[in-house]
């Protein structure tokens, strides 16, 4: 028994020694996105402190500028996720749909886990159970082939699996055994190794297949690589500069190959071309934890998040949580949704679906759960 | 040998922070030998063919048994840890798989997470003896465990840590002795690499990335001796990586951070060295009577398109050609850790970075 004894000890050393490790993980509950002073620490009382009274209030930085932008109605359809008993969904870290409309989750549960889920929100499977790359959530992406992509910040390790669940490709390597050239270095290196990442955050494509990763909380680059996983060039450095980031959180790119980068922790969404050339910056939408492109045909729509931080204060909250409706120049269309737990409300949205213009699949950090919204038309697409 | 003088070229792939020497991931050997001749071959691809929930993960090790089954030891996921000397190290659990020569999954060994040997904790090799017996090589628990065929342990050797030692003590047990790379003999290891036999049932260990000697046991696992320390001298190995055992009993090590193969004789005595085939991570030698050595100058972990072929020579160091590179399609390498030979043509390589294994046939 004396095994068993120490097994058990080891083991809770790993829990806590994950929680330690991951502490400033977005899912981990403490970051907070912005600089305020006691952000992550609010005064005793501080949900009472009345607006302005603190120079304008602790949301004040994090107020976006597109704040009156019109609001976009919407539905949203109660209970669609529907799970088998004895399976549950823990955060709602990344969402993504495929061509048959199929919905695939994933989530930082007791392990970090990937469903399935078909267009009715019936849950269908599990992807890469007990995964060697399932250490600590952070996305998921489904690209124009239906290969499910799962950005691991836990295993800094991009992991392709093939639409039959089979890992196909990987990209970055997970820090392993003690002495395997692997240890991870806490501050940022610039440039950064091709192909190693530090806590990446997201990942998309170009129409050539070519790919793009958000790296992500400890460097802050977007790096580029061919379709084989060949490394192409990389942009960036930590700053609010042009082409630098301040926490790269999540990417997209467009039919013509802009990509698009959301620097969370300064509130910036910076836009490259496809050569990774910088091309311009939007800074009125708030903090894009979530970023995501429609994929057309014909014209396209950029939605971003600037969601509700896991912070626990409801200052930031009266002036965060909105999803903005966007051009790809950056013209404001419309906002919706407001903090808060109920069906049709957001709880500190991670990641956004929008396969379909109009029909988004959300998922939230701090309820456990995927939702989806049927928005209406906006003014803009009168014309379509 | 053909070529008369090798050159080599230190190829620092990424600019990782100090320290990450190890593992050969910043330093890859590139052979720059007169180019020996391209073997073309044809792979099988994705040929496993594995339940819906299980899933490879770095492969370490694949060896075929001599009906053609196929035992893969590969690092899945799922809870584990090590403690080291400063933190935690969190760990997936190691897995043991058999499938048949069609690649038909037929079972594991220890087939839930608790039913999991003691000494599966981060997968490093497996090899089967010339009785059919599975060897593993665990470099985690620094454990060498030997199977039979139905799954049952024979030997162990080396001792998993314990996460605390004596009341009092600063160290734990298990440990082995000397400070790491001093060359101590005895009975336990710092992180073990490999594992090979001579005819008479001679077990040879390379041990490893924490101490840097081959440690040669009776076949009853008796320690007999062991021979070499960190450095550079004949003798000596920054890393043996892999070990293979000719018919003769002679040792060949692939010294990885040497970027060498060393020859030894069955007392450890140095005999030769090859020194054209780039970093050797992946010996294996061919049975029958004409013999060969493969050798992989696998790509460092910075670098997945640097170098990654494979040698094929004669157990002199002739190099008989070359196949393979870099890479991550099928046809490539994504750091091959171990190789399988029994059949000279028909070979599987572990990839730790592609999460396979692939079947080769050379032409």
């Amino acid at each position: 028994m004396r095994t068993r004894f120490i097994y058990a000890v080891t083991v809770a050393l790993a829990l806590s020694a994950t929680i330690t490790l991951f502490a400033q993980a977005p899912a981990g509950g403490t970051q907070t996105p912005a600089p305020p002073p006691g952000g992550t620490q609010p005064p005793a009382g501080g949900a009472q402190t009345p607006p302005g009274g603190r120079g304008g209030g602790r949301g004040a930085s994090l107020r976006p500028k597109s704040i009156d932008a019109p609001d976009i109605k919407f539905e949203v359809v109660k209970d669609f996720m529907k799970l088998p008993p004895n399976v549950y969904l823990g955060e709602g870290i990344g969402i993504a749909t495929n061509s048959k409309g199929h919905v695939f989750v994933n989530t930082c549960a007791q392990q970090t886990r990937n469903f399935e889920f078909d267009e009715k929100g019936n849950f269908v499977r599990e992807i890469g159970k007990d995964s060697y790359g399932n250490v600590f959530c952070h996305g998921i992406r489904v690209d124009a082939q239906d290969n499910i992509w799962v950005i691991d910040e836990g295993a800094n390790s991009i992991i392709k699996y093939n639409p039959q669940g089979r890992a196909v490709m990987i990209l970055g390597r997970r820090i392993g055994f003690p002495y395997n050239g692997m240890e991870p270095p806490v501050k940022e290196i610039n440039p950064a190794p091709p192909y190693i990442f530090n806590r990446p955050t997201d990942v998309a494509w170009d129409a050539a297949g070519n790919i793009f990763v958000a790296d992500g909380y400890v460097n802050s680059r977007i790096a580029k690589y061919d379709k084989y996983g060949k490394f192409i060039k990389q942009v960036g450095s930590r700053g609010s500069g042009p082409g630098q980031f301040t926490l790269l959180h999540a990417i997209a790119v467009d039919a013509q190959g802009n990509v698009y980068g959301g620097s969370r922790s300064d509130q910036r969404i910076v836009v490259f071309d496809n050569d990774l050339n910088y091309k311009t910056t939007f800074d009125h939408v708030g903090a894009p934890w979530s970023l995501c492109i429609t994929p057309g045909p014909g014209h396209q729509y950029l939605y971003t998040s600037n969601s509700n931080p896991d912070s626990n204060d409801s200052e930031i909250h009266k002036v965060t949580g909105q999803i903005f409706k966007m051009e790809l120049d950056g013209t404001v269309l419309g906002k919706f949704g407001v903090p808060g737990k109920e069906q049709g409300q957001f709880s500190t949205v991670h990641g956004i679906d929008c396969r379909v213009e109009n029909e988004l699949l959300i998922t939230e950090i701090v309820e456990w759960r995927l939702q989806k919204f049927i928005l209406h038309p906006t003014a803009a697409q009168g014309g379509k | 040998m053909k070529s008369a003088r090798i050159a080599f070229t230190l190829v620092f792939a990424g600019a990782l922070a100090a320290g990450s020497l190890m593992d050969g991931s910043v330093v890859a050997g590139q052979a720059q030998s007169a180019q020996p001749k391209e073997i073309p071959f044809e792979t099988a691809g994705d040929f496993l063919k594995l339940p819906d929930d299980i899933h490879l993960g770095e492969v370490a090790g694949a060896a075929t048994t001599q009906k053609g089954n196929l035992f893969v030891y590969y690092q899945g996921g799922g809870p584990n840890a090590t403690i080291g000397a400063s933190r935690v190290y969190i760990n997936g659990g190691a897995r043991l798989l058999e499938f048949d020569r069609t690649g038909k999954f037929l079972r594991e060994i220890g087939n839930s997470e608790n039913d999991r040997p003691y000494a599966f904790l981060f997968a490093q090799g497996v090899r089967v003896d010339p009785q059919d017996n599975i060897w593993i090589v665990d470099r985690a628990s620094r454990m060498v465990v030997k199977f039979d065929q139905t799954g049952k342990v024979l030997l162990t050797l080396g001792r998993r840590l314990e996460a605390v030692g004596e009341l009092g003590s600063s160290g734990v047990f298990g440990r082995a002795s000397g400070p790491p790379g001093s060359g101590v003999p005895g009975d336990n290891f710092n992180q073990p690499l490999d594992v090979a036999w001579d005819a008479a049932g001679n077990i040879f260990i390379p041990d490893g990335y924490g101490n840097a000697r081959v440690a040669k046991f009776d076949k009853n696992g008796k320690f007999i001796k062991s021979w070499g320390a960190t450095g550079a001298e004949q003798g000596q190995f920054n890393i043996p990586a892999s070990i293979a055992v000719d018919a003769k009993g002679m040792v060949y090590v692939a010294d990885m951070g040497n970027q060498r193969i060393q020859v030894f004789d069955n007392d450890g005595t140095f005999k030769s060295e090859i020194k054209n085939v780039g970093a050797p991570r992946a010996l294996c030698i061919s049975p029958g009577a004409t013999q060969y050595l493969y050798s992989s100058n696998s790509n460092p972990t910075e670098d997945p398109f640097l170098n990654g072929e494979i040698y094929k020579m004669q157990l002199d160091g002739t190099v008989v050609g070359r196949f393979g590179k870099a890479g991550k399609q099928f046809k490539e390498f994504g750091m091959v850790n171990e190789i399988d030979c029994r059949d000279p043509n028909t070979l599987y390589v572990a990839e730790m970075m592609n999460w396979r294994v692939q079947k080769l046939t050379l032409k």
